[in-house]
């Protein structure tokens, strides 16, 4: 690959307070890309990826985002880079105050200078992409678990931020939903350079959406490679991973 | 060929948008029919940018334009198609109905509002009723533990309010009435207005702060969590579970608080009669007494029945209607206590008005 590393971790080990959750992780996210994350339940996926966003400060090691050291940077200019972010959270995190169209407007009102109008047109096409087309005025008590990590992904994609991570899109999702939102991580990808860090458990959705694969296990790095080395892979719990 | 060809920047972005859009404009106003945007040099197009577009496009076609795109990438063309507004007639813009029938509109939400507290009442009363002759709806402990929450926890707060309304009751018209040498009537003044008006009204309004806010939180609360909806499936309808035992801790504690309340009150007014007036202890009480009519008792003693169901029902009927999350409880739980504040405050001058000049008299 020639293409420039728009992720850079260095020996990172991080966690919660005392807990060690990873342990001396290292790896590059390339421009464009789709790298998914992959572990079992408990592994550290999530910590990684808080890690990643700084919501997480770790205990040692270095991260680079966008080219600019995460860690040294003022707060400020960490605030404006992380407009550039978007993040879909495991549990969707929508404000529940307010509606789903509320919901996913936030971005553009707290960043933009569009009109209303255009504000409202961005936000319906933006749920119809993540196919929800009828859910703009409920609020997200009123939506089942899928419908709200949707809602949460379009609010993610609403500027259409260069580097989008997302924990678990399609965990609860039914097979059309699922192949229908991995269509669209790829449309956002291709048309719009988008570089994707994706937590996901579904085979079929790893097959169609990663151009590589980063292994967690115990907060190591077990694997790192294409989906054909990942099969290959002698290690014991990529092979588990596999076949269970 | 009479065309306006407009080269589109470089970058179409939500960043470019709104100066873009002050630029297109003049387009609207060109006399030229034709209009061809030139997309041969954009190279990045967000989806702000391609709903943007596309919509201006289409705000140009209904004012009659032809539009063409030009000299579009595969992948402009391909963004642009992800990236299509939906077109149906917003609902983003509810067209403005006329004042009448916006206020028809709310007159009918109004009257529905009134239907179906009338209706949660009226189920409330048939539990009440059932459940007393029902040996599995009785719910005694229930109403024993409601009814300690209710008075025995107010009893501090109620007592010293009370004692400082009495208090300042009798220093306000001690001046006057010293005028006049008519001191020992601050013990009828005290006494009727406590008795008849204050005691059952600041009762009241304590205890739909206090519980009735609590009633209401407790119900939402429920209600948001599903466990009512678990109730349900359960086949425990929650009426009778739930809100009659309150409403009968709140119909036995109401009018005792009160009468504590209109106790205390008169001691209050008591103090500045001994300590101000110079009235000693046992007149100042036998004045009370004689003063006392059945009436006042028992407007007293209706007005502290009438504001506890007035209290259960809106606590009950703004808990049922949470909804959302625990924001939703905290809302429902503000307005609830407004509500309640306000219909005790509407139902005792109702009630004033009907006893002053119809009412029994005694
Ligand atoms: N807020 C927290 N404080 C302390 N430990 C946590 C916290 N959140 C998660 N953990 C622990 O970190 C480990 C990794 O969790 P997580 O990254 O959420 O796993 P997953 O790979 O399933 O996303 C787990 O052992 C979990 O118990
Ligand atoms: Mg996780």
């Amino acid at each position: 690959m020639t293409s420039k590393a728009l992720i850079k971790v260095e020996n990172l080990t991080g966690g919660y307070n005392e807990t060690v959750i990873l342990k001396d992780v290292s790896f590059e996210v390339y421009e464009g890309e789709i790298l998914v994350i992959l572990g079992t339940s408990g592994c550290g996926k999530t910590t990684l990826l808080k890690h990643l966003i700084g919501l997480l400060y770790p205990f040692s090691g270095k991260i680079y985002l966008l080219g600019h050291d995460l860690l040294s940077l003022p707060e400020k200019k960490a605030m404006i880079l992380m407009r550039k972010i978007g993040v879909l959270f495991q549990n969707g995190a929508l404000l529940n105050s307010i509606t789903v169209a509320d919901n996913v407007a936030i971005p553009y009102e707290q960043h933009t200078n569009l009109k209303t109008d255009l504000i409202n047109q961005l936000v319906r096409l933006k749920l119809k992409l993540v196919g929800l087309p009828h859910a703009a005025e409920l609020l997200p008590s009123e939506l089942s678990g899928g419908m709200r990590k949707r809602a949460a992904l379009a609010r993610a994609i609403a500027l259409d931020p260069p580097i989008l991570f997302a924990d678990e899109p399609a965990a609860g999702l039914d097979p059309v939903t699922a192949a229908s939102l991995d269509r669209l991580l790829l449309d956002l990808r291709k048309l719009l350079g988008m570089t994707l860090v994706v937590v996901t458990h579904e085979l079929t959705s790893i097959k169609r959406i990663a151009d590589r694969i980063l292994f967690l296990d115990k907060g190591r790095i077990a694997f790192l490679g294409t989906m054909e080395q990942a099969m290959a892979s002698e290690s014991e719990p990529v092979k588990k991973f596999f076949n269970p | 060929m009479n065309a306006i060809i407009h080269k589109l920047p470089e970058r179409i972005t939500y960043y470019e948008v709104p100066s873009l859009e002050s630029e297109l404009k003049s387009l609207l106003k060109n006399p030229l029919k034709e209009i061809v945007l030139d997309f041969g040099e954009v190279h990045t197009l967000d989806s702000t940018g391609a709903v943007f577009i596309q919509s201006f496009a289409n705000r140009l076609r209904e004012a009659d334009k032809q539009v063409r795109f030009e000299g579009m990438s595969a992948n402009v063309s391909h963004t642009l198609q992800l990236f299509a507004p939906i077109e149906s007639k917003p609902a983003s813009k509810p067209a403005k109905e006329n004042i009448f029938v916006r206020i028809g509109d709310s007159a009918h939400q109004w009257m529905s509002y009134f239907i179906e507290s009338l209706v949660l009442f009226a189920d409330i009363f048939y539990w009440a009723f059932v459940a007393f002759f029902r040996k599995k709806l009785r719910r005694r402990s229930e109403v024993i533990n409601q009814g300690v929450q209710i008075g025995v926890n107010a009893l501090f707060i109620v007592g010293l309010i009370a004692f400082l309304i009495g208090f300042i009751l009798a220093l306000q018209s001690a001046a006057q009435l010293r005028l006049f040498g008519a001191n020992i009537y601050v013990a009828d003044l005290v006494a009727v207005a406590m008795i008849s008006e204050m005691g059952p009204l600041i009762t009241a309004i304590l205890v739909a702060g206090r519980s009735g806010s609590a009633i209401t939180a407790e119900i939402a609360t429920m209600k948001v969590s599903e466990e009512i909806d678990a109730l349900n499936v359960m086949g425990v309808d929650p009426l009778p579970y739930l809100i009659v035992p309150k409403l009968y801790a709140l119909l036995i504690v109401l009018p005792l608080l009160t009468v504590f309340a209109n106790v205390i009150g008169i001691i209050g007014g008591a103090v500045i009669g001994v300590t101000y007036l110079d009235i000693d202890l046992l007149p100042f009480f036998k004045e009370v007494i004689s003063v006392l009519r059945y009436k006042e008792i028992f407007t007293g003693l209706v007005k502290s029945v009438t504001f506890a169901v007035i209290i259960l029902l809106t606590a009950t009927y703004f808990g049922f209607k949470a909804r959302g999350g625990a924001e939703g409880v905290g809302k429902v739980t503000t307005s609830s206590v407004v509500a309640s504040i306000f219909f005790v405050i509407v139902a005792d001058s109702i009630l004033g008005l009907i006893f002053y000049f119809g009412g029994p008299s005694f």
